[in-house]
């Protein structure tokens, strides 16, 4: 849907012969919401005002709209009604993991254990947590070809003390895709009593998720990653697992999470995860083999290029590729004005982007980490979309290379 | 605003522009500072009618040494987010494609390092016109170039032309000659002179505000920025301590040059002992107060000897020079001369030039003298040379 709309951009006319459809390949970031969702929305942004917390006709007709939202989110991953938290997205469900577990620990000490992959919303909080005085014990990744990009969850054991109160690891990475190894890691938590979250925002709607399975006690995911809207997202607590809330007021989602429910939002996210469950299987079979097609071609016709992460641990959607001698950034731009949309990086908060702390963690050099970039497909993508990528592409990284600038003296700059 | 569906139309139209040969492929990048010069290049490009991209440089995380940082953000200083913001609502204003490019590396590698390492070292660097050779002419416009334009366009007032005769790319000073930046750009190379794009060499300051104006730029209003982009108001020296204290217990420095210089002798020209100063790095040649001596009459840095770790200091006369060797010269309308050339030099900005015969010495070394002795020629400074509107070339003053 994304390509049509951009093809047609040539001024409401009919597309010159000139017209670059624009192949959004960035699903990672963000997903488009469905029609169906929309739809599904739009009487909650006008007729169905009500305030789910009201007594009145309007305000139950919210409350029955809520409910429903979440008997869907929670049947996505396995979870019961009671234990689904609604809140603004994947940073503020896994800010109320953290700190709403934290809070709730009465021990003298206490210690959090999390992964050096994990998304900035993770990672920053557990060095605000630090700055508080709580030890932070951040377990490296596998950086071999084999398992590179996932936790080996020995190490994770090994961190283990017995002040440790938390250990949140993310199920598959954003950059990368690599599907972490959640049940194993859960088991030893649970042994060793310690509650377990787990950042699932980039495996919603991509892979199976079943919160019994995997067997964690806090789970987030954020509806814009599977083609709901922005600003709304969820976090499972298992039922009989206290956390503390991280905003006061009234008695919203069962005094877990203070503030009016955002209506609109948690219908969209209630139709999103419906419509995921539903197409998981067909969506992720054909997106899979578009990606692969889309890897291999790319492994075919460029030299110089090598996949990173674990070939056959990831979500069948993200490929992150390093292109030897090219940086990431003129790639990015270069790619954008050709009509293709994908990412390299973190971004920072001028715009600019930054090695990512990800690549880095799984072994890249520098240069690799600056030269990568990543396609991440979604349920809109169409062969059509591969088709264009991999003619684009090539040539791109062919004139990149060859304008290169000429290297600087090599002056070793401390890492800060 | 322009809606999502105008800015995909321009993404669109540079698109083709740069896909489609020889013909449409002119897309000029605009290197957008913010400021009020550079916005305005993008506007004045964009009503031409040329295809252009907005590019803002990440140059330096302003996070980096917040004990130099007074009570909150300093505004209109590069790299800070309210430029990066200001260069991004002209961009969205023009409807024109925008990017921010993070060249923080080569910025502290060509620009920041070497400008500590010269101040250590006794000099008094210029680290405009390093980012200009290094960073905004070569880093900037290779990535433009990646990217799929042929030039790039800056805010700065200067005027490039090509000779047809020599077949040479000549650099000329720009028409407002209060505004002139010919001095920070004298290491233009052929290459690079050829690939650049100065709108505004052509306008004075008040028509530049004006056509601001005209066009609606957001920030036709703002106030210009006279300091070193990276050094925070407290000054350069708070800047080269907390840099080198960053560095230190960054825990690798061990290149020796990068120490902070220590107390020595304050010595008369005459040899006379007169008091001790606290590191060369704290002066530099014609400064006059803050030496913490009193010798009854106006007394000046005349030299720093770094060898001895010893500041010459004398009086106003004694700072005057007629001879200056100049190095690592860039010769712009032409190779380096045989012969002697009679030309006017500038030693620093805004100094008035001076006129001088210069006399290669090598093809990038060069002794100028004056004609009439000049006050406080300061080596790390530039030396450009001028005939009339031209500039012939320039180096560094040794």
């Amino acid at each position: 849907m994304q390509s049509n709309r951009h093809q047609t951009g040539g001024g409401g006319g009919a597309p010159t012969a000139r017209s670059a459809p624009c192949v959004y390949l960035d699903y990672n970031a963000t997903t488009p919401v469905d029609p169906a969702v929309l739809e599904a929305m739009l009487p909650f942004l006008g007729r169905n005002f009500g305030n789910a917390g009201s007594v009145h006709t309007p305000g139950q007709l919210a409350r029955a709209a809520v409910d429903a939202a979440r008997d869907s989110v929670a049947a996505l991953i396995g979870a019961a009604p009671n234990e689904i938290v609604f809140t603004s997205g994947g940073t503020e469900s896994d800010n109320l993991a953290i700190f709403g577990t934290v809070a709730r620990s009465t021990r003298p000490r206490k210690h959090v254990i999390t992964t050096a992959i994990e998304h900035h919303a993770i990672l920053h909080a557990c060095e605000e947590l630090s700055r508080q005085g709580i030890e932070v014990t951040v377990v490296p990744v596998r950086k071999g070809p084999d398992g590179q990009g996932i936790v080996d969850p020995e190490e994770v054991r090994r961190a283990i003390c017995p002040e440790t109160v938390l250990i949140t690891v993310m199920h598959a990475n954003n950059e990368l895709g690599t599907i972490q190894p959640i049940e194993e890691i859960a088991r030893m938590a649970a042994d060793a009593g310690v509650c377990f979250h787990c950042d699932a925002v980039q495996s919603a709607g991509k892979v199976q998720l079943d919160v019994g399975k995997l067997g964690v006690d806090l789970l987030s995911v954020s509806a814009h990653k599977f083609c709901g809207p922005k600003g709304i997202g969820a976090l499972y607590v298992r039922a009989g697992r206290q956390i503390s809330p991280r905003a006061w007021g009234g008695h919203a989602e069962r005094d877990r999470r203070a503030g009016t429910e955002n209506v609109p939002g948690i219908v969209g996210i209630g139709k999103a995860a419906e419509l995921a469950r539903n197409l998981l299987a067909e969506d992720s079979a054909r997106i899979r083999s578009l990606r692969d097609r889309l890897e291999t071609t790319l492994l075919e016709r460029v030299p110089h290029v090598r996949l990173n992460g674990d070939r056959n641990r990831r979500v069948p959607n993200t490929s992150n590729v390093s292109f030897r001698g090219a940086g990431g950034e003129a790639l990015l731009i270069a790619l954008d004005l050709q009509g293709l949309a994908c990412s390299t990086g973190a971004a920072c908060s001028s715009g600019s982007t930054e090695p990512s702390h990800v690549l880095l963690a799984a072994g890249l050099s520098h240069d690799d980490a600056r030269s990568s970039l990543r396609f991440s497909l979604g349920r809109p993508s169409t062969a059509a979309d591969v088709d264009r990528a991999i003619e684009i592409i090539p040539s791109v990284v062919e004139r990149i290379r060859a304008l290169s600038p000429r290297e600087q003296e090599a002056t070793a700059i401390p890492a800060r | 605003m322009p809606t999502l569906d105008q800015l995909q139309t321009t993404a669109s139209a540079t698109a083709n522009a740069l896909e489609t040969g020889a013909a449409t492929a002119n897309t000029i990048a605009v290197a957008m500072s913010g400021g009020v010069d550079s916005s305005t290049v993008a506007a004045i490009l964009h009503e031409r009618g040329q295809s252009i991209v907005g590019l803002t440089m990440q140059l330096w995380n302003q996070r980096r040494l917040p004990e130099l940082q007074g009570d909150g953000p300093r505004q209109h200083r590069c790299c800070s987010l309210e430029d990066v913001y200001d260069a991004r609502r002209v961009a969205e204003h023009l409807s024109i494609p925008f990017y921010v490019v993070n060249f923080e590396r080569a910025f502290e590698q060509t620009v920041v390092r070497p400008f500590v390492q010269d101040y250590l070292a006794g000099l008094t660097p210029i680290p405009c016109t390093r980012c200009n050779n290094d960073v905004k002419f070569e880093q900037l416009l290779a990535t433009a170039r990646q990217i799929g334009a042929i030039k790039i366009a800056t805010g700065h007032y200067a005027r490039v032309r090509h000779n047809a005769e020599t077949k040479r790319y000549e650099l000329l000073r720009a028409v407002d000659d209060t505004k002139d930046q010919t001095y920070f750009l004298f290491g233009l190379t052929q290459d690079q002179l050829a690939r650049a794009e100065f709108p505004l060499g052509e306008m004075t300051k008040q028509e530049v505000r004006g056509m601001a104006r005209r066009l609606a730029v957001p920030v036709a209003e703002k106030p210009e920025s006279q300091e070193i982009c990276f050094v925070p108001s407290g000054g350069y020296v708070r800047f080269i301590e907390g840099y080198l204290k960053e560095q230190g217990t960054a825990g690798s420095c061990d290149d020796g040059g990068m120490k902070l210089g220590e107390s020595g002798e304050i010595v008369a020209t005459s040899g006379e002992v007169l008091g001790r100063h606290n590191g060369l790095h704290n002066y530099t040649v014609g400064q006059r107060s803050g030496l913490g001596i009193a010798v009854g009459r106006p007394i000046y840095v005349v030299a720093l000897n770094r060898e001895e770790n010893r500041l010459i200091v004398g009086d106003d006369a004694e700072l005057r020079s007629s001879v200056c060797e100049v190095r690592n010269i860039n010769w712009i309308p032409f190779e380096a001369p045989d012969a002697a050339i009679h030309a006017h030099v500038r030693i620093r900005n805004r100094h008035q030039p001076a006129e001088a015969e210069i006399i290669a010495l090598t093809p990038t070394t060069a002794r100028v003298t004056f004609t009439e002795p000049q006050r406080a020629i300061t080596p790390g400074q530039a030396a450009v040379f001028y005939a009339g509107e031209q500039v012939l070339g320039g180096g560094w003053i040794k």
